[in-house]
């Protein structure tokens, strides 16, 4: 192969690779150590980044701070379980749809939805705000779902419609020969081999609804027990003193699962995110 | 296969359900703000039309192009650093050393954990009196006294700026990586072979090949970025005194804040018309790669 590191430029990489993933990481680290910092230590100076005196105090403190913390992450899960539910039933069909059949206008309605992705809910706000409240879901569930699937809905397609389209058209064909119903094609033949790509489209789009809920429950939701994480948290410390330590706990105790989940599927999310990117 | 009737029918009844979705929740409101714009809407339940009262109120005071302006700037400084660090992090990530695949996993919570926690703790970093940089900045005798960093406009318009850029970071690196690893091996190898140096190669090989990439990675990092709410409204809520107030936060700001509606609404159609413009670009950038790419 190609020429090797001398040790100097393996040691540049590795500095150069400290640099960057403490810039990436710094707040969590930092997070981290607050929330092991008993509260008299956070507020003397010098500032120490170790703590002394390290404890799970705040682990414990916050549950009395915070009492429906455990419902705030169960209800960003639940959220962001039906969001992906919503975004898989219905992009499925329509990925199929623009990876194999092209008809008059099917190129532009692509590039419509696609335009989706680009204008932010925040833009949309009064008349989603609106629509909630006409609908009646203002403060329930659905006013943080309903919309949150909307915005996650274009990208998925074109992720979804690219994986498709390396399925081979024979397959289709043949099974049509065979009398099969194109219905009964997609879902007998398809749906198979399109499995691994929806995968990905799942795990990206429950990622994706996990990590975004915030200005939808921000804005159509005011019942704390209904509020996800983010929310649940910005609406208690935002209202009092923030009690820095407790309020990092509480966040880490309400990331973990999703670093869990993380680490596992860590290769998937690369595949989404490039397939999605590199080729149009 | 593809213009018989029963086919068109079928994929139509396919697109059907994202159709109506996105007619309903997108395109709808889109139509109304629009309208809305034209109007006097407020909290109570009527209104009327007021003809383009609305826009000559927001862009007669003069503040108004101060935010649009104020966002531009903010945005093409967080695209650029966005870009450099992206780049920067994926040659170190793909640098063939023992560790990379722990390094790639390290580099993407930022982008994956709930945005708002991740801001939570830079707002506790960028505390004055007890936050880790003004008190690093202190132990280490660069700084005085402690810096409240998003207490003045200045300090705090670079200080969303980098949390933006951290949040925008992963994903910039990890697509570029992606970019840098389908360039053929065979084309650094030649150049090896020919004496060509480890920054020589990247300047003649990697960087041209991967124009397309950072192209259309840009274009998406810039509406992206110009869309970006919820870095400024948890860390300083569009201040000190305005000076971090983009154009999403102003708009937020006057129809939520205030519950003008219709004033709101006209801010967001020049919000539709600046993201419609880099769509075009970001479509017509698209278009022309891949023809090129096709030759």
């Amino acid at each position: 192969m190609i020429d090797r590191y001398r040790w100097y430029e393996v040691a540049a990489v590795y500095a150069g690779i400290a640099v960057f993933l403490f810039f990436v990481l710094a707040p969590f680290i930092e997070g981290f150590l607050v929330s092991l910092k008993p509260l008299s230590q956070l507020f003397s100076t010098p500032y120490s980044f170790i703590p002394k005196n390290a404890s799970f105090e705040s682990y414990v403190n916050m549950w009395r701070s915070v009492p429906l913390l455990g419902l705030h992450i169960f209800n960003s899960f639940f959220i962001s379980s039906v969001v992906t539910l919503i975004v898989i039933v219905v992009v499925v069909p329509a990925s199929y749809a623009f990876a194999r059949f092209s008809f008059a206008g099917s190129g532009a309605l692509l590039g419509g939805f696609l335009a989706v992705n680009m204008f932010s809910g925040a833009v949309l706000l009064i008349p989603l705000f609106r629509l909630m409240r006409s609908l009646g879901l203002l403060n329930t569930y659905w006013a943080m779902i309903v919309p949150g699937a909307a915005f996650l809905i274009p990208s998925s397609i074109w992720l979804l419609r690219t994986y498709m389209m390396r399925i081979p058209r024979e397959l289709d064909e043949a099974a049509w020969v065979d009398g099969a119903s194109r219905l009964y094609t997609l879902r007998r033949v398809i749906l198979p081999l399109a499995m691994p790509g929806i995968v990905v489209v799942a795990i990206m789009t429950f990622i994706g609804a996990y990590a975004q809920q915030f200005i939808f429950a921000l804005t159509f939701n005011s019942k704390t027990e209904f509020m996800p994480l983010p929310i649940g948290l910005f609406a208690f410390f935002g209202n009092q003193e923030v009690q820095w330590n407790e309020l990092m706990a509480a966040s880490f105790v309400g990331i973990l699962p999703v670093m869990i989940v993380i680490v596992f599927l860590q290769r998937y999310l690369v595949a989404g995110l490039t397939a999605g990117a590199v080729k149009q | 296969m593809t213009s018989n009737r029963s086919a068109v029918i079928f994929a139509l009844a396919l697109l059907a359900p994202a159709l109506i979705y996105i007619t309903i929740i997108v395109a709808y409101p889109l139509l109304d703000t629009i309208i809305l714009s034209f109007t006097n809407a407020a909290l109570r339940p009527t209104y009327d039309f007021v003809g383009w009262a609305n826009y000559q109120r927001i862009f007669g005071a003069g503040d108004f192009t101060e935010v649009i302006i104020r966002t531009l700037v903010w945005t093409a400084f967080s695209v650029s650093i966005k870009m450099i660090i992206g780049m920067f992090g994926a040659v170190l990530l793909n640098a063939a050393v023992p560790g990379q695949t722990l390094f790639r996993v390290l580099t993407m919570p930022p982008w994956i954990v709930p945005m708002a926690i991740g801001i939570f703790m830079w707002s506790w970093m960028y505390n004055g009196q007890f936050g880790m940089i003004s008190g690093l900045l202190q132990n280490f005798g660069i700084s005085d006294g402690p810096v409240a960093w998003l207490a003045y406009g200045h300090t705090a318009f670079w200080a969303t700026i980098v949390t933006d850029v951290w949040i925008g970071v992963p994903m910039v690196t990890i697509y570029f990586l992606a970019a840098m690893q389908s360039i053929s091996k065979d084309l650094y190898e030649a150049a090896w072979t020919d004496g060509a140096g480890r920054f020589y190669r990247w300047r003649r090989i990697t960087l041209p090949l991967m124009l397309p990439a950072i192209i259309t990675m840009s274009l998406l990092s810039l509406i992206a970025t110009f869309n970006s709410f919820d870095i400024i409204y948890i860390l300083t809520r569009g201040g000190p005194s305005g000076a971090t107030t983009t154009m999403i936060i102003d708009t937020y700001n006057t129809a939520m804040g205030s519950r003008k509606y219709g004033e709101g609404a006209a801010r967001a159609v020049v919000i539709c018309i600046f993201v419609s413009i880099f769509c075009l670009v970001y479509f017509r950038a698209v278009r022309r790669l891949s023809q090129g790419e096709a030759k």
